[in-house]
Parts: structure tokens; sequence; C-alpha cells
């Protein structure tokens, strides 16, 4: 069907519950839906060493192009899943957005203003890519069992378990599992079956997406109008992709009939008024969409979680959707596996409906404020919309207010309630919530490399000096008393100069960013969580802060049973 | 001191970790405060907006350099 891409098939295979129909099996997590957001739960907890079973309806990957751009903090995420690079290389880098209103630039950002960071602002890829390399990589991880064409069709949670009934092509069977993540996107099945309520607004606007494939030396930037001459009163959106398929977004407003503007005879003028009529191109995949922003509550109900689509939906301007989703297993999984291993109290898993709904307010909010601005509805609204793009040819405060877009950042959870307040005086953004700044690092053996390929997946403390070979016994016995605790803590050294002794990790801080980003001293310490972000940070070692911190982090101090 | 035009926009009881957030947040204050009225009211709003802001300034040396930057190519 596409050009540029053929849909891998998965193949089905008789479940073997399926000749046991007397008993039911019992697994500890089951995860619906193998899109990008259900596999990055998978793989995160497979990762773990967790047994999960990843349920999917279909037999292949996304239809059509849909997701786009996979931003800085994604790729952090898959980087850490051991998926990042290969998206990466497939997909194209970019950083720098235009935006134009008529015939003229008036605005422009770049999405990582400074320099050393390992991973772009943002990589565009077809999702199919997307979800075809998270495929291979759960299909390579044990523990991991994916079972394509098996659709659940009943939910029936409880204290003890959730049951589930799954339908396949050779017959149903039951199930039960005390985890149930629910990734099975936007319409979400499940939380239909549960009769949750996601509430929010509809968008009365309606948008054409042509993905074309072209020969086009137009460099990999986001580029933006509004009132362009070719597309008059309403908005254009161009993105590079890869194959040489550049996706094309027009705004068609509320009265366009999708049937119709799907057909090649309606799409075909209008990319040739975009592009000039010289310029040879193919359809690759066209679609109508409209959208809306809403959320649930919240996003854990007892054993049922719920993460991605299924739980938050915003619009697309700003790439904040398949990008929180996976931010959203990030932030679950390190929870869940504690829960799993009876090490935190499954209240912790409160602090995951907590802390996303945060970043799906936000998220929510600015792409609301970005669909805002470019569907103006009212006059008032169209007028100061006016005022914004003719001032922002002269003026840098009024570029700052032109908003083609929000591009997916990720949140500060400041508010927290795993966050230890900060007792001592620090600069910068680094505050307990954040997430973690990327640096350029370098190993004791001289290797070039990135802080954040050296956290995650645990609790550590990064301990900063200037010269790592003076670090006398008493720290190093203090940096390590962690090691065999329920809830272990990994030191990490941060060092000018220098290896620490006694075998701790230590990174030599090459360019003095991590320092800088972290307004280090000789002595500072910070408490990181699994998911790279700060859960507490010292001007010094302060075991009973720390032991305090941890049990926060981790709601053992909350442990009631 | 002449008219500022570079960013300016700031909460001193709200922590900003994005540059374009706090213009964003007096934006939409803004477009909200515009909701739901005739285009009558839009417009007396803004005026009244005016009005208030420029007192705040006061300054008319500054008045003038804004009047006129509003109005170039209008």
């Amino acid at each position: 069907m596409l050009k540029t891409y053929q849909y891998p098939k998965y193949p089905f295979v008789r479940p073997a519950e399926l000749d046991h129909p007397d008993e039911t099996r019992h697994v500890p997590v089951v995860v619906v839906g193998a899109g990008p957001v259900g596999m990055c739960a998978a793989l995160d907890l497979a990762q773990k060493g967790k047994p999960v079973l990843l349920l999917d309806d279909d037999d292949t990957v996304s239809i059509g192009s849909r997701g786009v751009c996979y931003a800085k903090r994604a790729l952090e995420i898959l980087d850490r899943l051991g998926v990042g690079e290969r998206i990466v290389q497939k997909g194209v880098s970019w950083n720098v957005g235009r935006t134009f209103f008529r015939n003229d630039e008036v605005f422009s950002f770049n999405l990582v203003p400074e320099p050393d960071h390992h991973r772009p602002g943002m990589v565009n890829l077809q999702q199919y890519y997307l979800e075809e390399y998270l495929v291979d990589a759960c299909r390579a991880t044990p523990g991991l069992e994916m079972r394509w064409k098996n659709k659940v069709i009943a939910v029936t949670p409880s204290d003890a378990h959730v049951a589930l009934r799954v339908e396949t092509p050779a017959g149903a069977y039951s199930l039960t599992c005390d985890w149930l993540i629910v990734a099975d996107g936007a319409r979400s099945p499940i939380r239909h079956m549960l009769g949750l309520d996601i509430e929010g607004k509809i968008f009365m606007d309606r948008f054409l997406i042509a993905d074309v494939v072209m020969k086009a030396d137009f460099p990999a930037e986001r580029w933006f109008w509004f009132d362009p001459p070719f597309h008059p009163g309403q908005s254009v959106l161009l993105h590079k992709q890869a194959d040489n398929v550049w996706r094309i977004d027009f705004q068609l407003g509320w009265d366009a009939d999708p049937e119709l503007e799907k057909q090649p005879e309606r799409v075909i003028p209008r990319i040739k008024a975009m592009l000039g009529d010289d310029r040879e191109f193919e359809l690759e995949w066209v679609s109508v969409y409209t959208f809306q922003c809403r959320r649930m509550n919240r996003f854990n109900h007892g054993r049922v979680l719920f993460v991605g689509d299924a739980a938050h939906q915003v619009s697309p301007f700003g790439a904040r959707g398949a990008n929180s989703g996976i931010q959203d297993t990030d932030n679950l999984i390190w929870k869940l596996n504690l829960v799993l291993e009876g090490k935190a109290p499954a209240t912790l898993l409160d602090t995951y409906s907590e802390e996303r709904c945060y970043a799906a307010d936000e998220n929510i909010m600015n792409s609301t404020r970005s669909t805002d601005f470019i569907t103006p509805k009212g006059n008032a609204s169209k007028t100061l919309r006016k005022a914004v793009l003719t001032l922002a040819r002269q003026h840098p405060f009024a570029r700052k207010l032109v908003n083609s877009g929000r591009l997916s950042v990720p949140s500060f959870y400041v508010g927290s309630s795993l966050n230890t307040p900060d007792r001592d005086a620090f600069n910068g953004r680094m505050v307990p919530g954040a997430p973690m700044d990327d640096a350029p690092v370098t190993t004791p053996d001289g290797t070039p490399s990135w802080l954040l390929n050296h956290v995650g997946n645990r609790f550590q403390l990064l301990y900063y000096t200037e010269d790592a070979s003076t670090i006398d016994a008493a720290t190093v016995a203090t940096l390590t008393r962690w090691a065999i605790a329920p809830v272990p803590i990994e030191p990490l050294v941060i060092a000018t100069r220098g290896t620490a002794p006694d075998n701790l990790a230590t990174l030599q801080d090459s360019k003095g960013r991590v320092r800088e980003r972290y307004d280090l001293s000789p002595g500072s310490v910070y408490l990181l969580r699994p998911d790279q972000h700060v859960a507490a940070r010292w001007r010094a070692l302060d075991p009973d802060a720390i032991d305090a911190a941890l049990a926060r982090a981790t709601y053992r101090d909350r442990w009631t049973d | 001191m002449s008219l500022n035009t570079q960013p300016n926009f700031h909460n001193p009881d709200k922590r900003y970790f994005y540059d374009y957030a706090p213009g964003d947040d007096f934006y939409a204050m803004l477009i909200e405060a515009h909701r739901d009225l005739s285009d009558e009211h839009s417009a007396l709003l803004n005026a009244r907006l005016v009005l208030l802001l420029a007192n705040h300034i006061g300054d008319l040396r500054i008045l003038e350099e804004a009047i006129t930057a509003a109005k170039a190519d209008l």
C-alpha cells in the first residue's frame, strides 16, 4: 500500500490456554496494546527481569503515518531501553523550527539552544518504524511474551487480581493477572468496558495530513505557515521524515467534508500550490483528522493502570501524544517493579497518577494554547493574533508569543510527594522533581560518553568531588552503605579528574557541564530516581537525610501493612 | 529608559523552566478575558487595558515610543 514501507505481519500463535480450558493461568503483569507506549512499558518491565504478557488485537504495526516527532526526552527513555540509537539512525534529527506569516519568516526557535547534549530536540520518523524497532526489541527480550490477534473482550477487576477474557482466531480463553497495564489507545475499549470517564473538549477544526514522497533539499527543520499565499486564511505545517517522505498538514476548517478532502483530485492541487507545479511528488498517505484534549481523573484504578492515549489525549501541535505516553511508562514501571518485589507499598502507584496527571495537564494546557493560537475563534482572538504576528517582525517579545506549537518537553514534578524539598541552596534548574539534564562525560579509560547513559533503572547517588582519587575511606563507606539495602542505591562519582578508590563508578566531567548544570560544589550529592529524575540534593553527604529521602521517594515511609 | 521590546513577562510567585511559558501565561489570561464578550465589549476591554497600563507606565516618552511602534505598518 505504501511505496516506501512494507508492513511486517506477525504470526498468530495458538495460545496453550485454549487446550486447558479448565485451568486459568495467572501472570503478574499483562499489558494490552502493542503501540509505542504499551511496548515501552512491556520492554522496561521485562528488562527489569519481570515476566510480561503483551496482548494486541492486530498483527502488524501502525497503519499509515501517524506519530512523527519523537522528542529528546522520549529518545533518552528509548536509549535507556536500548532502542534509541536505531531510531536516531533511521530518523531525521532536527532542532530548528521556523514560523512564517504570509510571505515572511516571523519567528524561529531552537529546541536545544545550548551545546553538549547527546540527543537532538526532535527526531522525525514514521510511527511504523518506531513500532517495528520496538517489536524487534520486545521479541529479543527474555520473559516478554507477545501475542498477536489476542483481543481482550472482558475485564473484571477485584481486590485480589484482574480477570481477563481474551478472544483469538482460534477461540477464547481466560487469564488472571496482578496488574493490568492498559495501553489500548485513545478509544480505549478497556476504559469503556470499565465504565471510566475521560473528560475534556473537542476542537472544532479539521486538518488534512498528506505524506508525500519527493526529492527536496529543504533543510531538516519544522516549517509552519500562518495564512500563507498558497493556502490563504489557514495554517500549514511541513516536516521531513525518513525515506524522502514529507509530512504536510493543512488546516481545513470545521466545515470541510473529510471524505471529499481525502480525494487525490482535491489533495494534489493543494500540494502543487505549495510546492509549485514543477516539483514531482507521489502521494504516500492521506487522512483527515479532528482532535480533542482530555484526560481521565486518575490513571490508576486499583490494579488497572492506564498509560498513553488511553489515559490522556492532546492536539497534535507539540508532539505531546506518544512522547508523553512514553514518559508515562518511564514513570510507572520502576514504581510497579518495586511494588512487584514487595519493596514499596502499592500506594506508590498513586504517585504515578499524581505525577503523570500533572504532566498531562501541562501537555493539555500547552497544546490547547497552541490550538487557540493556530485556530483562533472569535474576532478578539483573531485581532490579538494578528497584532502578535505583525509586531513579531520587529519586536523580540512578540516573537516569543507566536505559538505554532510548544513542542514536547518533560515536566518538572516540582510539587511531587516523592520529592525532598531543598534544605541547602542551589542554583540552576535541577530542582527536586526535575528530569535530569544530559551532559558530556568521560569514562575512566578515556572514552567519551554521556551522563544519562550511566544513570537510570535504579536509585543512584551522584557525588561530586574535584579529584576522585582523594576520596577517603570514610566517604567510600558512606557512599556504599546502601549497596545491600532492600532498595539499593548505587554511588556514581563525578569528578574533574582522577578515579575513585574501591571500584566506585567514576565519570569525569570532561567539559565541566555536569558541574555547571547541576550547580555542583565539592561534596554535593544528588539522589536520582530510576527514571532519571532528581529526588533530593544536598551540599554534603548526610546518611540520615539520604535514608529519609529514599524512604520518601519510594513511599516506604508510608508503609502501613 | 526606553521602550522595552525584549521578552519581559515574569511572575515572582512561579518558577518557569521554559522561556515561552510566562508569555503564554499572559496571552492565555488575555484571551480568557475576552471569552464570550461581544465585539463591542472586546474593543472596550482592549481600550481600558491600554489606559490602565499606560497610566502604570506613566512616562510619556515611553508611551510615545509605544504608540509609534504600534502604528508602524498599520
